[in-house]
């Protein structure tokens, strides 16, 4: 095992527990850290592929993912904001409308 | 030798905060705990030769947007959360998440350990802030402008959506 | 030059789009002058085309402002036609129209529905207006069918009455029928000439001539077949009498002056073709002057003031269509232009009357029968006038307009065939008879209900056009003298036709015949008993219901098409087409049950089968490829 296998594993590791807290909590708020932790996950695989082959295009892509990370919080958070002054609750399952 | 210790250290730290995240019962300690992962992260960059993003990671990620996730935590009285707790019809959705969740480790460590690389590469690249710059700058230009655009669109958004429509 | 000749058409159009956009806003005298003054101004157009039409001495205007369909061998534009034929018929359309507008301001008074029915006749003057200025069978037939739009719009227009709607009905199917035949008959010009333009028809008819007969034969029937539903002849009339549901000046407008008038037009027109097949000529000649009789002698025992002028009407179609079925065209045009006159003020008159017996709202006797009427004369004496002049034109009294008119068909039915002219001369006598009966049972007498005794005589705005209309009628018969009058002459471009000189002694007789008929006719209807007594017997029922042909229709043609539609609605539609679709419903319906168990509205269980997905897609990544 090599220091870019650990980390990538590591990466996969904290995918999945990102993954977790998307399925499993039910709070709007967690669910969207554990999409962060998702995203930092991903950048974590970019940056060690980036030093396995010696190349700044990971880099540069996890700048960008950074970016559209922070995009993506402010108007989620705006989101969250809004449906909590309607429904008085960040709790997703409140949130049913669509069932069949 | 030390590298491995320091990795297996940082490794076990961010793990742990990770499942800080997803157990805690206060959304203020699921968000510090969340900060701690970010800060670990950041050191990793750093051990993986990536000393400008990780700045950017203590900065944007740690700084900026746990910020913002604290401020609304507080502002709409989240912090308490209730126990989880299945609405009906949903019973299988907690045990089928941890299998499906066990079987994408399992395949990635089966993929990592069956199929991993070689060692590293022995030169590293020069990863310094001024040569990201020309990356970005050079290569990369276009990509960059549309993000400042995708940025204030959602700030624009961000404005709409919390206006208050009398 | 495209404009001078579109304006008239243009003109009336206008006055509908700004009564129709902005006639809310428009209070009724606002409304009724831009209906008024539109179809003034299409008059003045009129009259400065047919000028230009009598300076270039007939010389036919043509025009073409865009080409309508293009395909293959078929090549029809937007073509408008004026040579003397349309530019006659232009001046009988908006002059005539013009007065009834001018005269709807006073009769509409108060309607509700005020500005759609300017709306509405403006639509109409514009629609007839198509008609006759199309310079080929196609814009003919849109002319054609959206007059009978109007019809149909103006007939119902107090749909309220379940009766007035019915009415409508009666005359957008009927005339439906008739366009069948229309519609065939220019499909089989279409097939044997390869053009629809009145030019290249013509040209090949006069180049082709006694090659044709036998298409020809067939042409002008299935011609004929669209006029009999227009121009309300049998067996397609029935849908005339029941049209008097409308505003009468609606009935003046549609059911007097122009409308009907639309078959005779065309028949004149395309009268190249007719002149090609003796057989279809006979035909017409002896369905003309069957449904002049048949007609005239329904009159004799109407009730209500409309009907009678509405059988009138259908005998006097009968005469006109007599007329072209002899082969002269001239003297139909002329009963048609003359008719135009007094049928208009006969019916305007009569409106006036109605208006008049209207004015007490408290009781609830039909202000239409002539049995509450009488002693009309003293109380509005305008009308009466009016309706006399009007009358007596009708009945044929020389010198009003349609003693010349008559007598000109008379004499050609005289020397052609002795048939019609047997036909014809029985309803001269019957229409005399008819029209002094309703002059005696509405004017004369004492009067035979209180709306009766409180009459009065109607505003100026109705009463100038009933005035201009009577002028109208006294001098209009100036315009074809006997032996090759002005018409004649002025029609020469278009339909070549040999007058023949007075004949005395026949103008004798028939002026006898129309004076000794009203003088019975006014003898009879002095006592109102008579009256009272009318309709018991079997016969005079048997008029009454207009030699129950429209009962014939209930009991045939009706009848089977009920039991064809139940047997449809019943067993096919609702047995079998309605009963698959529910089927194909209820199986969505059954098949969305289980499918929508899978929709539970939950944002993490939509994520939880993303998740699945994305590792089944890992899966396959790794292992299978």
């Amino acid at each position: 095992m090599d220091a870019t296998s650990f980390v990538v594993f590591l990466s996969s590791v904290l995918f999945v527990i990102g993954a977790l807290g998307v399925l499993l909590r039910r709070n709007a708020l967690l669910i969207f850290m554990s999409v962060e932790l998702m995203l930092n996950a991903a950048n974590l695989a970019f940056v060690a592929f980036a030093q396995r082959w010696a190349h700044l295009t990971g880099q540069v892509f996890v700048f960008f993912v950074m970016t559209v990370a922070a995009a993506e919080v402010a108007v989620g958070l705006a989101l969250i904001v809004t449906i909590f002054r309607t429904k008085r609750s960040t709790n997703v399952d409140d949130l049913a409308q669509l069932r069949g | 030798m030390t590298d491995w210790i320091v990795l297996g250290l940082l490794g076990a730290l961010s793990v742990a905060s990770a499942l800080g995240l997803l157990l805690s019962r206060n959304a203020i300690y699921a968000a510090l705990f969340l900060v701690l992962n970010f800060v670990v992260g950041a050191v990793i960059y750093i051990v993986l030769n990536a000393p400008f993003l990780a700045v950017v990671q203590i900065s944007v990620y740690a700084g900026a947007i746990m910020v913002l996730f604290i401020f609304v935590i507080m502002l709409l009285g989240a912090e308490r959360l209730t126990p989880a707790e299945n609405p009906p019809g949903l019973s299988y959705q907690r045990p089928l998440a941890i299998a499906l969740g066990v079987l994408a480790l399992s395949v990635a460590a089966y993929v990592l350990l069956a199929r991993g690389g070689e060692a590293a590469a022995t030169q590293a690249v020069d990863a310094s802030p001024t040569a990201i710059g020309v990356q970005l700058f050079r290569n990369y230009v276009f990509p960059f402008e549309v993000v400042a655009l995708l940025l204030l669109a959602a700030m624009v958004g961000a404005v709409v959506l919390t206006r208050r429509t009398e | 030059m495209e404009l001078l000749v579109l304006s008239p058409l243009l003109f009336p159009l206008l006055g509908l789009l700004i009564n129709a956009l902005f006639g809310q806003r428009m209070g009724e005298r606002a409304i009724g002058w831009t209906a008024s003054l539109a179809v003034i101004a299409s008059f003045v157009a009129a009259v400065a085309l047919f000028a230009q039409v009598g300076q270039s001495h007939g010389a036919a205007i043509r025009v073409s402002i865009a080409p309508w369909i293009a395909a293959g061998a078929l090549n029809v534009s937007w073509g408008f036609l004026v040579d003397p034929l349309s530019s006659v018929m232009m001046l009988i359309v908006t002059g005539v129209g013009a007065l009834i507008h001018i005269y709807s301001i006073g009769y509409m008074h108060g309607d509700a529905r005020f500005r759609r029915y300017f709306v509405y006749l403006n639509l109409f003057v514009a629609s007839m207006l198509l008609l006759v200025m199309a310079d080929n069978f196609l814009v003919l037939f849109v002319g054609w069918e959206l007059v009978g739009l109007c019809s149909y719009l103006l007939i119902g227009f107090w749909f309220e009455d379940l009766k007035n709607a019915a009415a409508g009905r009666k005359a957008f199917i009927v005339n439906r029928i008739g366009d069948v035949g229309f519609v065939l008959g220019i499909l089989l010009i279409f097939a044997t000439f390869g053009t629809l333009d009145f030019e290249g028809v013509f040209a090949q008819v006069k180049e082709r001539g006694e090659a044709l007969a036998a298409v020809a034969g067939a042409i002008t029937l299935l011609l004929f077949i669209g006029a009999t539903g227009k121009s309300a002849q049998i067996p397609l009339f029935v849908w005339l009498p029941d049209a008097m549901a409308g505003p009468t000046p609606v009935s003046a407008l549609i059911h007097a002056a122009t409308m009907v008038t639309a078959g005779v037009y065309m028949m004149s027109r395309a009268h190249a073709l007719f002149g090609l097949a003796p057989a279809t000529q006979t035909l017409v000649a002896i369905v003309g002057a069957a449904t002049a009789l048949v007609a005239a002698s329904s009159a004799l025992r109407q009730m209500d003031i409309k009907k009678v002028l509405a059988y009138s009407t259908v005998s006097q179609l009968g005469f006109m269509v007599a007329a072209a079925g002899l082969g002269v065209y001239v003297a139909s045009l002329f009963h048609l232009l003359t008719h135009a006159f007094f049928k208009a003020l006969l019916f305007l008159s009569a409106g006036s009357v109605i208006h008049a017996m209207h004015a007490d709202h408290h009781s609830n006797l039909d202000p239409q029968d002539m049995r509450n009427m009488g002693g009309l004369a003293r109380r509005m004496p305008i009308t009466f006038a009016t309706f006399a002049v009007g009358g007596l034109a009708l009945a044929g009294v020389p010198p009003l307009a349609g003693f010349f008119s008559k007598d000109e068909i008379l004499l050609a039915a005289f020397s052609y065939s002795p048939l019609v002219f047997l036909l014809l001369g029985a309803t001269a006598a019957l229409t005399a008879l008819y029209i002094g009966r309703q002059i005696a049972l509405v004017f004369f007498g004492e009067p035979r209900s209180v709306n009766a005794a409180h009459a009065h005589e109607s505003p100026a705005v109705m009463t100038v056009p009933l005035v201009a209309l009577a002028v109208l009628t006294l001098v209009g018969g100036a315009i074809n003298l006997p032996g090759g009058g002005w018409l004649h002459h002025w029609l020469e471009p278009v339909i070549k036709e040999t007058a023949k000189p007075l004949n005395v002694v026949l103008a004798l007789v028939f002026t006898g015949i129309a004076v000794v008929a009203l003088a019975i006719a006014w003898w009879l209807y002095r006592d109102p008993q008579r009256v009272r007594a009318e309709g018991r017997s079997a016969w005079e029922r048997f008029l009454a219901e207009a030699w129950r042909i429209d009962a014939l229709y209930h009991a045939t043609v009706l009848r089977m098409f009920y039991t064809i539609s139940t047997v449809c609605a019943q067993l096919i539609d609702a047995g079998a087409i309605d009963a698959a679709v529910n089927a194909v419903g209820r199986g969505a319906r059954a098949a969305a049950g289980v499918a929508r168990a899978a929709q539970t509205g939950f944002v993490r269980n939509y994520g939880l089968f993303m998740f699945l997905g994305a590792i089944a897609m890992m899966l396959y990544l790794v292992f299978l490829r």
